[in-house]
């Protein structure tokens, strides 16, 4: 690891401005962020720690019926608030799959909106990757690829958006609070990453030495709460990033879904909204052919970047599982194995 | 650059002048306190044979700094017992057998004891599996694990209700 200039700055103000200098980066929980500077892959001249500031660890009910996550609360003081997974259950539920205990006790919101890809190449400083250095080449694009991204990639980055909280949020149009050199900003987390074209460092609208001071939900976001998962396909039942997942949250009016909000994960650079599918969802009654039409329209434009062609079929089959789950109403309390299809206890299928 | 910092380690304040930022909470319990009971497995927060409880939350050591961990509360596997007598998650890995060579046991149990403390599992096995699987074990000891957080916790939560009627 590169050594650093550390600072603990006491006001928002402070941080912003002690962030301004190149090479700065912040330091909340550090879950995702030490791990890239012990491999050498994030080489920051100065850390500054923001850990401290009080004014964002704070869950705020609004009074339009919203709700604001302060940046610095932890994923899993936010997951089992118990308003919050009453109202925005499928939000809980995608914290709790992410992720270990221990992980989820340090790492906090607007980290885990910024984490970084977790594609081999992007780890391995041998490897090419223009994501790490810019112009390098990608060697993902002929290596071992199978994880990878099957919407919204180029031939300079093919690496997803490990984030299962965000799957939700951007299905939830949840708004992005930054403080910057320049004021006060907000934007739509749908709208805050950047797919990776020919720039794939290039990851989120932030600028230099931005802050991320919260993560609001609107009141809308409230009516899905009776039928609303997320469902996360991995390569073992926990403790591991998805393959693909699925944010599903359904208003249901008198036997017919009156609006749908689907989302997909572990598919693209970036929580991977679809209007498209939630368009034939609405006005549609809950069944089996209105979520295959639903996937279909989800992964119409969905492509195999390499040895991943078999996601894009995953991804429509999780739509489906995700829809028919949501619309079977959400559990009262989040499954012993959240987000997941399986169960560790032989013969119990958890979520059927 | 120095760094002066004071945490308080199983009850005891330590005060520690860190000549480099670098260190993680991990390495400063094991190289500066030479509390070397919380092990260094992966270093990458993936096997959690450090986890340590810090203000009462289970994390992993090896992913925090040490100088942003100035004027926590830490505690380790050292301070879980009360001189010979072990603290019920201890005694009940042996009564279970949760562990065959032990390199993660410290960890398991300082997970175990933060996973009863939060609270969220109960008494259902496969919640306590889910809650413990941020703790690889290579031998392959969860059924013995699991069998023992769950004991445990009964036996927990008895005293708690025995101390407060």
């Amino acid at each position: 690891m590169k050594t650093f200039d550390y600072v603990r700055p006491t006001t928002i103000a402070e941080a912003v401005s002690a962030a301004a200098e190149p090479g700065a980066a912040y330091l909340a929980g550090g879950t995702n962020l030490l791990d890239l500077m012990k491999g050498g892959i994030s080489r920051p001249n100065r850390l500054v720690d923001i850990s401290r500031l009080k004014a964002l660890d704070r869950i705020e009910h609004l009074a339009d019926g919203g709700i604001r996550i302060g940046a610095l609360v932890r994923n899993a003081d936010l997951a089992h608030d118990p308003d919050f997974a009453r109202f925005y259950p499928a939000v809980a539920e995608a914290l709790l799959s992410g992720a270990s205990a221990q992980l989820r006790n340090a790492a906090t919101v607007a980290g885990n909106v910024l984490q970084r890809t977790r594609c081999g190449y992007f780890y391995d400083t041998a490897s090419a990757c223009n994501k790490r250095e810019p112009g390098a080449g990608c060697d993902a694009l002929h290596g071992e690829n199978r994880l990878h991204a099957v919407l919204g990639w180029s031939k300079a980055c093919i690496a997803t958006h490990p984030s299962d909280f965000c799957v939700p949020l951007a299905a939830l149009d949840a708004v992005v609070e930054i403080e910057g050199k320049a004021g006060r900003r907000e934007v739509t987390l749908e709208d805050f990453y950047r797919l990776p074209g020919d720039r794939p460092e290039r990851e989120s609208k932030l600028d230099p030495g931005d802050l991320i001071i919260a993560i609001r939900l609107p009141a809308k976001a409230r009516a899905f709460a009776a039928h609303a998962r997320y469902l996360k396909l991995r390569e073992r039942t926990s403790y591991a990033f998805a393959i693909v997942s699925a944010a599903a949250c359904l208003r249901i009016e008198q036997g017919t879904i009156a609006e749908a909000r689907l989302a997909l994960g572990g598919v693209a650079a970036k929580p991977w909204r679809v209007r498209a599918a939630e368009a034939t969802l609405a006005g549609s009654h809950p069944d089996p052919a209105a979520y295959r039409r639903a996937a279909e329209a989800a992964l119409a434009d969905a492509k195999a970047s390499g040895e991943n062609g078999f996601k894009i079929e995953l991804a429509r089959r999780i739509v489906v599982r995700a829809l028919t789950s949501a619309a079977a109403g959400t559990p009262r309390r989040i499954p012993a194995l959240p987000a997941s299809l399986f169960s560790t206890a032989p013969g119990a299928l958890q979520n059927a | 650059m120095n760094f002066s910092i004071s945490l308080t380690v199983n009850g005891v304040q330590r005060n520690v002048d860190l000549s480099d930022p670098r260190v993680t909470l991990l390495d400063l319990l094991r190289e500066r306190l030479h509390l070397t009971g919380t092990k260094k497995g992966c270093d990458r927060g993936q096997c959690g044979a450090c986890t340590v409880l810090v203000d009462g939350r289970r994390i992993n050591s090896c992913l925090a700094l040490a100088i942003s961990q100035d004027g926590a509360d830490v505690l380790t596997i050292e301070g879980v017992a009360r001189g010979d007598h072990l603290h019920p998650v201890q005694a009940a890995f042996i009564a279970h057998d949760g562990l065959q060579c032990g390199f993660c046991t410290p960890g398991q149990i300082m997970s175990a004891i933060g996973l009863i403390e939060e609270g969220h599992a109960g008494d259902d096995p496969e919640r306590v599996r889910e809650g413990m699987s941020g703790n690889l074990c290579r031998c392959g000891a969860y059924a013995g694990i699991t069998e023992a957080v769950l004991e445990a916790q009964k036996i927990l939560a008895a005293a708690n209700q025995r101390r407060s009627a």
